[in-house]
């Protein structure tokens, strides 16, 4: 099991355990993370499951390809860490990887 | 006066559950008209995933999005549906011989002994962008598309956005404002490179802005806008606007169909799971948009959900009718419904 870490925006973390391949959005769904929508279920079409990604991890996270940069131009508050949490998914490396939910979702 | 369209049964949303209930309310000869805000049927299927390939539906180890919305209407084309595209149901009432009289919101009127909600997450609207405070300008200055290129001349108009509908506004609209800026948070588009050059031309030529950036706040009173602030790598810059035009893709939001009446379970419609009728006896409600215990978003639910409902539109339909359980591989006036016999 590989630990995940989401920080919802009032500040309650959320340790939860969570198995590779699956991705960071569904881990946050079956743990009812608030915040974390995923209107679409999954198919990278919506940009309801934007997350921030802890500094300490984006170069490990990595950046996102051409059709999450497209989605992402459709969420709220933008940063260089954002990512579509449906479109990370969980390895080995994650360990320990820390997310943060924006005040919304577009 | 308005012509009314008169069916047998109205289904609201003509995403894959409500292509499917044609197939269903067809075999008991029941006539269906559907209407859905999008321009073209399959729902969410066409409009969020096409290309994306679904498993869970029986006997398709996988297929498309798409691929099963045209698998759909070949397979209803038998009881040859009509649609009403580009619509969203506004009203609803009913009339004294127990049917319903629905309106869009363009005043077409419809009426129909039968209601099918198979309205999934809701009609798609614009999404609203992420400016604090955009609210009190939304229909008076900030507009989600265009109904008329006049209403923008002499303006000071911002664009937002970069996809089709953006470049294609900002390109059309710079002969008729009097200045175009447009915002989008990256210079990569999504948009027809074709158009993207056309833009790059006309900002070369000093005839509109483009600005790298995000849309941060907003400036002006009663409703009418005076100017935006563009927050971009080099900081915040702040420009004229006093129409603006933000393009941020879809959301599905339940609509109308809220005060309709119908009990509602956090924005869902719950059913029975009988008939999948509302707490309105006639209007059923089936697919995503429902809700009773156990249930599960899945397009194959929905499938079983709308030949249950069938039965039940049926009997009110044709009350007093006994009606024949009947399989399509072996009774003929199904295959006759079909076209597969003569």
């Amino acid at each position: 099991m590989t630990k995940l870490t989401f920080i919802a925006h009032d500040g309650t973390h959320f340790d939860v355990d969570a198995e590779n391949c699956s991705t960071v959005m569904e881990n946050a769904i079956r743990n009812a993370v608030p915040g974390i929508e995923a209107e679409c279920g999954g198919a990278c079409a919506c940009a309801t499951c934007h997350v921030y990604v802890d500094e300490a991890w984006t170069a490990e996270v990595g950046e996102p390809e051409a059709m999450e940069e497209d989605m992402l131009d459709f969420a709220y508050d933008v940063q260089p860490n954002s990512r579509l949490s449906c479109q990370i998914k969980v390895r080995d490396a994650l360990d320990g990887l820390v997310v943060r939910v924006p005040a919304r979702q577009g | 006066m308005t012509a009314i369209t008169k069916t047998d049964v109205l289904i609201v949303g003509a995403g894959p559950v409500g292509l499917f209930a044609v197939f269903e309310l067809g075999l008991f000869d029941m006539k269906c008209h559907l209407i859905d805000i999008l321009d073209r049927p399959g729902g969410q299927c066409a409009e969020l995933y096409p290309e994306k390939p679904i498993y869970d539906i029986p006997g398709w180890p996988s297929i498309s999005a798409q691929g099963l919305v045209d698998k759909l209407l070949e397979q209803i084309a038998p009881f040859k549906p009509e649609f009403t595209y580009n619509r969203m149901v506004s009203s609803l009432e009913r009339l004294e011989d127990g049917s319903f009289r629905v309106t869009t919101d363009e005043n077409e009127v419809f009426e129909a002994k039968i209601v099918v909600i198979a309205a999934g997450g809701g009609s798609f609207q614009p999404k609203r962008p992420p400016i604090p405070g955009i609210e009190p300008y939304e229909g008076k200055s900030v507009f989600y598309s265009v109904r008329r290129m006049e209403d923008f001349r002499g303006h000071d108009l911002v664009i937002v956005g970069g996809g089709d509908s953006a470049l294609d506004w900002t390109l059309n609209l710079q002969p008729v404002a009097k200045s175009v800026t447009l915002v989008h948070r990256r210079p990569e588009f999504r948009a027809a490179p074709d158009s993207v050059n056309k833009m790059y031309a006309m900002q070369e030529m000093k005839q509109l802005e483009f600005q790298v950036g995000q849309v941060t706040g907003l400036t002006g009173s009663d409703g009418q806008l005076a100017s935006a602030t563009i927050k971009g790598p080099e900081g915040d810059v702040e420009v004229p606007c006093t129409r603006m035009l933000p393009f941020f893709g879809l959301t599905m939001k339940l609509g109308p169909i809220a005060e309709w009446g119908l009990n509602l379970h956090e924005n869902l419609i719950p059913v029975d799971t009988e008939k999948f009728q509302t707490s309105v006896p006639g209007i059923f409600a089936v697919g995503d948009i429902n809700w009773y215990p156990g249930k599960l978003k899945l397009i194959l639910s929905g499938f079983h959900e709308v030949a249950l409902m069938a039965q039940a539109a049926k009997r009110i339909i044709s009350p007093g009718e006994r009606i024949v359980f009947q399989y399509t591989t072996s009774s003929t006036s199904l295959q006759k419904k079909l076209g597969v016999v003569d």
